[in-house]
């Protein structure tokens, strides 16, 4: 038994994170916030690197890897708070990736494989309803209705969308009767809109199961939470070393020591739990299921705190836009809130471990 | 990633049952048990005592982390006597094997795993707890044999050991880390008096020993004069590795679920209510955390590489964890937390008041919680090392 990540998985996340080390530094993060096309060209370089196909079967223009292939990828993302594109593309590709449409995946795989086209996934109705076990959008081959939450939309070439029974359907946006009307969003990175629907040709994706999309997205959350958990840490050891207050580093205080030993100690160990409940995603078991839940729950809520505390140890500096650490923090909500919270998905544990 | 076991350590797996199966388990059921012989037995198969050379008693098989945790794992599920727990295992052989004398390992190590040599451990002083080496325990070479003076603390089961390994400064002119020396006591030596401490939880298994002119051959010294505290540091990181263990947490878990199903709230079963189902899964995730990165360092281990700063976590997380889990089950427990678990009557679920005590003793024994923050900003985030105050 081995139970770490493989060279290939080391050597695909390390060429994610030096890219984006190079390309995505804090001022271009914050520039991306509030300006799309500096978005779009990080974006454009992930996909030079083969990031659209990583789990994309090679028949269809991919490389065929799995879950934690892909989660890997997301953490390293996440540590940068890079491209809010990356999140939906990779979802919804995984929705074209469950189907048994061939047609459909013929015509599209190989499109988000090398980023010639973008998708995103239009699944929340309101009132927490994110899981497919809520939805309650109906339709055959066209739908009426609306669903919010949607992210990147306006720049989106199809969106999948949850249907009534767990189904799924493929909608593009250059379709009739879609209308996309943005929500003013908290994470600037990662912009949502309202997306609706009147009498809108769609494309059912046969076979695909929605709670298992929806799985997925809880798995892509937490690689982005614990990147990102990461990145508080590593940044306020980094600032606890370097800034200085009564004539020697905050570093040096135990206060700031401690606080500093609690946060690595909550997301360090963490690792592993990941990484497991990643692995298993491509098992579909029930096990899966619950540790897609259970990891949600555990790395967003974490990641929410570690955003806090980095904030609160850089003092002043923290506070300020130009700084840029609230990126992470706003990130963190989004991943807390997005597709349920952990009450939410600490509950459908407790349901799915048969308590 | 290869979650499964390979085929070679799933048959080890069915190796070690047929074993316990035949040594442990039918014996047992016919009240025919004699736990000297099967200890001896399962060294001989290989099963314990795994990185010991044979010579002084082990079974020396190539190390194999995952292999030891089957073991641990089938040991268990057999409820089989596996090693011989405490410091004299599991603090003194490792040190004695990494820096004795060969007469030593001879003399103390096979007789210390079959568990007739009880040891303990002349380590923490009155003024001396964190701040270990300003230890002041004296010893002072005369006639080919040292003296000891001072007064050692929170020696655990000092009254019914043969034997303590000691912290005693030796050479008092030197700097304070640099002169210390690591000594063998016979504890049945003239000039040592054993007072027990009761504890928190009634016990007393701690106790303070005082030394007066007790007297000890010049050759019981682990190491060179001056230099017991590498020693000893070699000691605080097998003391830090024996205690807690995903082992112990996991059953932790599994006896709170038992809890939350057994005690009502609000008329119905503890478990059945969202806030105690959502408090459950929370430290459900918690001890998946602790399993998985185990298998990570596990794995790490196995295969000679380093196994990275999160080992440094261990005690703390495992720690913490065992606090979080005594103060849910305080809170299911509800009225009965007012009843005291001490005492010859029936005791309840008020039990768990004994554990909301002794993961207490985790946080604190082998290096207190603020110990290991230390440790972990300090030599796992480089931060910058503590200045020791004016003395």
């Amino acid at each position: 038994m081995k139970f770490d990540l493989s060279e290939d998985q080391i050597a695909l996340r390390d060429a994610v994170t030096d890219y984006l080390a190079d390309t995505c530094p804090i001022p271009v993060t914050l520039a991306a916030h509030e300006d799309a096309t500096r978005d779009k060209e990080i974006w454009d370089g992930l996909m030079a690197l083969g990031v659209g196909g990583v789990n994309i079967p090679a028949r269809h223009g991919g490389i065929g890897l799995g879950m934690l292939d892909l989660a890997v990828i997301a953490e390293a993302v996440g540590r940068f708070a890079a491209p809010g594109r990356f999140f939906p593309h990779a979802l919804a590709t995984q929705a074209l990736i469950l189907s048994e449409n061939e047609a459909t995946k013929a015509e599209w795989l190989p499109k988000l494989a090398s980023g010639e086209a973008l998708a995103t996934i239009a699944l929340a109705e309101g009132q927490q309803r994110w899981l497919a076990e809520d939805w309650m959008l109906a339709g055959n081959e066209r739908l009426s209705g609306s669903k919010l939450f949607v992210p990147v939309a306006d720049e989106a070439d199809l969106i999948i969308v949850g249907l009534e029974g767990r189904d799924l359907a493929l909608v593009e946006t250059s379709a009739e009767g879609l209308r996309i009307a943005a929500t003013p969003t908290f994470d600037g990175g990662r912009p949502l809109f309202e997306v609706s629907f009147d009498a809108t040709p769609c494309t059912r994706l046969a076979g695909a199961d929605g709670t298992r999309l929806c799985d997925a997205g809880l798995l892509l959350l937490c690689a982005d939470a614990i990147g990102g958990a990461a990145h508080c840490v590593d940044s306020s050891v980094a600032y606890a070393k370097e800034r200085e207050q009564f004539g020697r580093p905050i570093g040096s205080f135990q206060a700031v020591k401690h606080q500093l030993a609690d946060m690595a100690l909550e997301v360090e160990p963490s690792m592993g739990l990941f990484w497991y409940a990643a692995n298993i995603y491509d098992s579909n078991s029930v096990e899966s299921a619950q540790f897609s839940a259970l990891a949600k729950a555990h790395f967003t809520d974490l990641y929410a705190a570690m955003a806090r505390r980095m904030i609160e140890m850089h003092g002043g500096i923290g506070y300020t836009w130009e700084f840029g650490a609230h990126v992470w923090l706003k990130r963190s909500v989004f991943d807390r809130t997005f597709l349920g919270t952990p009450t939410i998905h600490r509950a459908r544990y407790a349901q799915l471990a048969g308590w | 990633m290869e979650m499964s076991a390979t085929r070679d350590h799933q048959q080890y797996r069915q190796d070690i049952r047929a074993f316990l199966d035949l040594e442990w388990a039918k014996p047992r059921a016919s009240g025919d048990v004699d736990i000297a012989a099967f200890r001896t037995k399962a060294i001989d198969a290989g099963y314990l005592y795994r990185g010991i050379p044979r010579r002084f008693g082990g079974s020396e098989q190539p190390a194999d982390s995952l292999k030891a945790r089957i073991i641990a794992e089938e040991f268990a599920r057999a409820k089989a006597p596996g090693e011989v727990k405490g410091v004299g295992t599991q603090m003194l052989v490792p040190t004695l094997l990494e820096c004795g004398a060969e007469w030593q390992k001879e003399k103390f190590v096979r007789k210390t795993l079959t568990g007739e040599y009880k040891w303990c451990q002349g380590y923490s002083e009155p003024g001396s707890g964190s701040d270990l080496a300003s230890l002041r325990t004296r010893g002072e070479l005369v006639d080919g044999e040292w003296v000891i003076n001072g007064q050692k603390v929170w020696t655990s089961y000092a009254g019914t050991s043969d034997y303590m390994f000691a912290l005693v400064r030796t050479e008092p002119d030197a700097p304070k880390h640099e002169g210390i020396s690591y000594l063998l006591i016979d504890m049945k030596s003239p000039g040592i008096q054993v007072r027990p401490l009761k504890q928190i939880n009634g016990g007393e298994e701690f106790n303070e020993v005082f030394l007066t002119d007790v007297r000890t051959p010049a050759d019981w010294i682990v190491g060179e004069r001056g230099k017991g505290w590498a020693v000893s540091k070699s000691l605080l990181k097998h003391e830090r590795n024996m205690i807690g263990g995903v082992d112990r947490s996991d059953s932790l878990f599994k006896s709170l679920l038992s809890l939350a199903r057994r005690v009502e709230r609000g008329g119905k079963p503890s478990i059945e209510d969202p806030w105690v189902r959502d408090r459950l899964a929370a430290l459900k995730a918690r001890l998946e955390v602790m399993r998985h990165i185990s298998l990570v360092q596990f794995t790490r281990e196995a295969n000679g590489a380093p196994a990275g700063r999160t080992q440094m976590m261990n005690k703390l997380y495992q720690s913490n964890y065992a606090g979080e889990v005594a103060n849910l089950a305080v809170e299911l427990l509800g009225d009965d937390a007012l009843l005291s678990p001490i005492g010859n009557r029936d005791v309840g679920n008020e039990r768990w008041l004994m554990q909301y005590m002794n993961s207490l003793a985790a946080a604190i024994a082998g290096g207190t919680s603020n110990i290991q923050r230390n440790i972990i900003a300090e030599r796992g985030l480089g931060l910058p090392r503590e200045k020791e105050g004016a003395a």
